[in-house]
């Protein structure tokens, strides 16, 4: 009973995680200003984390969670390099 | 004699070459020629201690497997007649290192002569004694290079570098002729082994690519012999210093082209195409090198057109393919080699006291150099064939071989009288040597005033040259006999003909012939005297036809007319086009050879997909496409809608369950966008306005632009697609699994895979990555950005303006408060990503990770922190050096493979075992993990190398501002 709940429960977070990386994808394609663009880029990422965390619980295994922790320590690397472009013109001054 | 002693006669002459070149940037002088000398005295001494294993067609074979899959071994092969070339070489560039040790001047730089001259050494004794017709080649090659640095010695001369040039080229076009013809022959063989080949003479002759293998192997052959019509390149040889003539273009390298014709002689002589073409160029190089000879004006010049001219002689004999015919040309080899080495040894001593080789100049020099003008009319006459010297011997051996009718033709029966013709002008060009350089009344206009003989040792090689032809010419028998029979017999084996090298054979035709040419040449020396006295140089009307000149025309219109006009008939310098050709290209490389072979795209239904896998393909789908569709207009959004590709390829990755490939994956995505974000700084601006008014032709364009496209990404679609659902046969992966953990002591699959397994391609995958990033680093040092957009960016002048306008404001307040709290929060993070780092390194053996993905997040780590405070702030806190780290990288991954040699094991053998430290627990130690760590180095030093270059473009000053130049770091 409970193993049924909780793949239900996965299924269905993961197919919600999926329509909120397709909005997050709306917002890159549309914009319509470069900032929102690069928001749901970083948007896409989290819900790409949470969607390793998802994976990693229904597989059991922990190494999920490593690729998940990737994205969580660095994921956000790309984000400010973006951020600094808009701002600056250039990444590194 | 053992024989892997012929290793250490090859090795021997690189060894010296490296040891003397290691003393390059010193002044010594004395220690080079010493050493050089040593190494040659050395391997004669070795090559003459090898004679009794090679009497009586004996041969002494040194084998070590190289290539044995593709047939290549590294055979060293010994016979009598490799013995006698062997003892040649050796013998004679010993004599030629000792005079060069009198001969060049205290401005020359001594040590790169000799450490060139021994290098050329080793790679005529490798064409010498290769049992193994690639390997000959190989060597082959290098004997043109090291002439060719040989040539250019004097490189501040113009001359000098020309032909060097030219003699390259020819050479290495000759060259590379003839190791297509080698593989030619090891195809009809089947073996590249020169035994096999030598013994398979039937098989080679009926064969239907005889012909074209012949006439490759000729132009090899031929082009390095100097023969016509290739013979130019030798007279402009000549600005080589003068042992080097000596040596290379008299005794040894000339002699490499006529080596491989009697090599050879066995498998592809005694055919009619082989008469002819043999036969045609040797005996128009026979005339035309003794004609042209009679009319030089410098010494060398006569010296290099009687060398083409004797090359000529020994071709002919060879063409004629009788034994008896063979025999002259050995013996001719090793007689000509002795009296023209020793007469360009005077000609160099000559040169050495004058200060001038010019004919006209010198006269009567008899009285000043008696004992050096004695030997060299004693060589002379051997040259010219005088009896009682050997050069008389296998002349009238030649005029013997020439009266004998071996093939019915014009040619055959010419040749008697072409030959005494020939050997009339080689009596006349000795008679002008002799008689211009040492008689008559004293000179007048020498640079060198005051000539006087040389010192003793100077004139030893000479005198033991000379010595040579006398005993040669005197006691054949006693001499030279039992040595060239014993190279005879391993050329021609049973076939050896009877022959006598007796002086006395009685009055007959080649003695009548002998004395007509010596009467004849006499007399047509005296007639031209005067004229040649005062002529121009060159002989008449062919002075207008100046082989140089022919060769630099043909150069000029192959590699400059023609190339242009194929660039700009055919060629295009912009980009769309050539990437059109190459998506085309590549559609039908893949499309026609599976059409043609009936592939039926039968896709086989999907079922039982999740929902949210599909989701996740379709937006990951959607994003590559809506990139492609923006990268025109907007390479910003491009590059975001690239990055979310990206990331739904690394879930994909994890979904598949390969969460590795997926953590690697993720890092080398963060790296790229940064990468990319970095390069897009130097790209022009996007357009305000698009021009929306496409033509007609414009739409039409397009159009099929996009049909390419569709059609090239369906077919890799579907390629894919069916390689991927082919049902899997039992590959080499279970294989992997199997041995990892048992062999490869760790649970990592993939990992063990690279650093253990395939050890061997990892290093050379990073020895690559290390090249890339040197070659990045090298080419952002001369980046020239487009003009607008070198100034700073337009968001950093609006907020420079607005820092300037307030007064309690500095420059850079803006961005510094902007990024007040994320820097903080980057800098904090630098200890944390640098564990991170370590972790996955140190478990990357058993689990995901491993030396790629920890390098990528140790240098994500320095990137955070530039990105932070900027490159002056990161470089005035952190002294990154990725050049050491880069050169730490390969050097720990290389000793780490040559650390299994000290246990006895293949290159690149991992141990490993697991230890125990306290507070960590059990830790693996294979020594993979050495190599591993060389991968990590070699990674962080690579990508920070890149992106620390491009970085700096930002904070370089352009001449383009006339700032004064500074270079970046």
């Amino acid at each position: 009973m409970n193993i049924t709940i909780l793949e239900g429960a996965l299924t269905t977070a993961q197919v919600m995680l999926t329509v909120a990386m397709a909005l997050a994808l709306f917002r890159m394609i549309h914009g319509p200003r470069a900032q929102d663009r690069v928001l749901g880029l970083d948007t896409l990422y989290v819900n790409s984390m949470l969607m390793l965390l998802t994976l990693g619980i229904s597989s059991g295994r922990t190494l999920y969670f490593e690729a998940a922790l990737i994205i969580g320590l660095l994921g956000f690397v790309a984000t400010v390099a973006l951020a600094k472009f808009l701002m600056r013109g250039e990444v590194i001054e | 004699m053992p024989e892997y002693l012929l290793l250490l006669l090859l090795v021997l002459p690189f060894a010296g070459s490296l040891a003397i070149a290691s003393l390059l940037r010193t002044a010594a002088r004395t220690l080079p020629s010493w050493l050089a000398g040593g190494v040659a005295l050395l391997a004669t001494i070795l090559t003459a201690s090898y004679y009794p294993s090679v009497t009586n067609g004996k041969v002494v074979r040194y084998e070590i497997a190289w290539l044995p899959e593709l047939g290549l071994n590294f055979t060293l092969r010994l016979d009598g007649f490799a013995w006698l070339f062997t003892m040649l070489v050796t013998a004679i560039g010993f004599l030629v290192v000792l005079y060069a040790r009198y001969y060049m001047s205290a401005e020359d730089p001594i040590p790169r002569f000799f450490s060139f001259l021994l290098a050329f050494m080793g790679a005529m004794l490798g064409v010498v004694l290769s049992g193994n017709i690639i390997l000959l080649s190989i060597f082959w090659e290098l004997t043109s290079i090291f002439s060719f640095l040989l040539i250019g010695y004097w490189y501040h001369n113009a001359n000098a570098r020309d032909g060097a040039r030219m003699a390259l080229t020819i050479t290495g076009i000759g060259g590379f002729c003839l190791l297509v013809g080698f593989l030619l022959i090891g195809h009809i063989v089947g073996s590249y082994d020169l035994d096999r080949v030598l013994a398979s003479g039937d098989i080679i002759r009926e064969h239907p690519l005889y012909l074209p293998a012949l006439v490759l192997i000729l132009i090899g052959a031929l082009t390095k012999s100097a023969q016509f019509p290739f013979h130019f390149w030798l007279p402009n040889a000549m600005a080589a210093p003068t042992p080097v003539s000596a040596y290379l273009h008299s005794a040894t390298m000339v002699k490499a082209g006529v080596f491989l014709l009697v090599r050879l002689w066995p498998a592809l002589s005694g055919t009619f195409e082989w008469f002819w073409l043999v036969g045609f160029a040797g005996i128009s190089t026979l005339l035309l090198g003794a004609y042209f000879a009679i009319f030089q004006r410098d010494l060398k010049g006569l010296l290099a057109y009687s060398t083409i001219s004797h090359l000529g002689l020994i071709t002919t004999l060879l063409s004629l393919g009788s034994p008896l015919a063979a025999v002259a040309a050995i013996f001719h080899m090793v007689n000509h080699a002795t009296f023209k080495a020793s007469l360009f040894m005077a000609a160099g001593i000559i040169d050495h006291e004058t200060g001038t080789r010019d004919m006209q100049k010198l006269s009567g020099l008899f009285r000043y150099l008696p004992y050096t003008a004695s030997l060299a009319m004693v060589a002379c006459a051997a040259m010219a064939g005088v009896p009682l010297l050997n050069g008389f011997l296998s002349k009238e051996m030649f005029f013997a071989e020439a009266v004998e009718t071996h093939a019915d033709s014009i040619l055959d029966q010419a040749l008697p009288y072409i030959a005494t013709l020939a050997g009339a002008f080689s009596v006349a060009y000795s008679i002008r040597f002799i008689h211009t350089v040492f008689f008559g009344p004293p000179p007048t206009d020498l640079p060198k005033p005051h000539p006087h003989e040389p010192p003793r040792w100077m004139r030893f090689p000479v005198e033991s040259l000379v010595f040579a032809c006398l005993i040669v010419g005197i006691v054949p028998g006693l001499s030279i006999g039992p040595f060239l029979h014993t190279a005879v017999l391993s050329v021609l084996g049973p076939e050896t003909p009877y022959y006598s090298l007796a002086v006395w054979h009685g009055f007959n035709l080649p003695l009548v012939m002998s004395i007509v040419a010596m009467l004849g040449g006499a007399a047509l020396y005296f007639a031209l005297h005067n004229y040649l006295a005062r002529c121009e140089d060159g002989p008449p009307i062919f002075r207008h036809l100046r082989g140089q000149r022919i060769f630099e025309r043909i150069l000029v219109t192959v590699s400059w007319k023609w190339a242009r006009w194929l660039e700009t008939n055919i060629g295009t310098r912009r980009l769309q086009p050539q990437l059109r050709i190459v998506a085309v290209v590549a559609f039908l490389a893949a499309f026609l050879p599976l059409h043609l072979s009936g592939f039926d795209a039968k896709l086989p239904p999907v079922r039982g997909v999740d929902p949210a896998f599909v989701m996740l393909w379709i937006i990951g789908m959607l994003s590559a496409l809506a990139a492609a569709f923006l990268a025109k207009y907007h390479r910003f959004a491009a590059l975001l809608l690239i990055g979310g590709s990206g990331i739904v390829t690394c879930v994909t990755f994890a979904w598949l369950s390969a969460p590795d490939l997926a953590i690697t994956q993720l890092l080398v995505e963060i790296v790229t966008t940064v990468l990319l974000l970095l390069g897009l700084r130097w790209l022009p601006k996007r357009l305000d306005k698009i021009d929306e008014s496409a033509t007609f032709s414009a739409r039409l364009r397009r159009l099929r632009d996009f049909a390419i496209a569709v059609a090239c990404g369906v077919g890799m679609s579907i390629l894919a697609y069916t390689v991927m659902t082919l049902p899997v046969p039992d590959t080499i992966a279970n294989f992997f699994l199997e041995r990892a953990y048992s062999e490869g002591g760790g649970r990592n699959v993939v990992n063990v895979i690279l650093v253990d397994f395939r050890g061997f391609d990892t290093m050379g995958e990073i020895a690559v990555l290390g090249i890339v990033a040197l070659t990045v680093f090298a080419l952002l040092r001369r980046f020239r950005p487009a003009t607008e957009s070198i100034g700073l960016p337009e968001q950093q002048r609006i907020q420079n303006a607005y820092d300037d306008a307030q007064p309690e404001r500095n420059k850079g307040d803006t961005v510094r408060d902007y990024l007040f709290v994320p820097s903080v929060v980057m800098q904090w993070l630098f200890p944390v990503v640098i564990t991170f780092a370590i972790y996955l390194f140190m478990r990357g053996h058993d689990l995901p990770g491993g030396g790629f993905a920890a390098g990528i997040t140790m240098a994500i780590a320095f990137l955070l922190q530039y990105l932070a405070g900027g490159t002056r702030w990161a470089e005035d806190r952190l002294r990154i050096l990725p050049l050491r780290w880069i050169a730490f990288g390969l050097l720990i991954a290389a000793a780490t493979g040559a650390g299994s040699w000290f246990f006895g094991y293949p290159f690149l053998t991992s141990h490993s075992q697991y230890l125990t430290l306290p507070l960590i627990g059990k830790v693996p130690t294979a020594s993979a993990l050495l190599f591993d760590l060389g991968v990590f180095s070699l990674v962080v030093g690579a990508t920070v190398l890149i992106l620390i270059a491009i970085a700096h473009q930002s904070i370089r000053t352009y001449r383009v501002k006339a700032a004064p130049k500074t270079e970046d770091a």
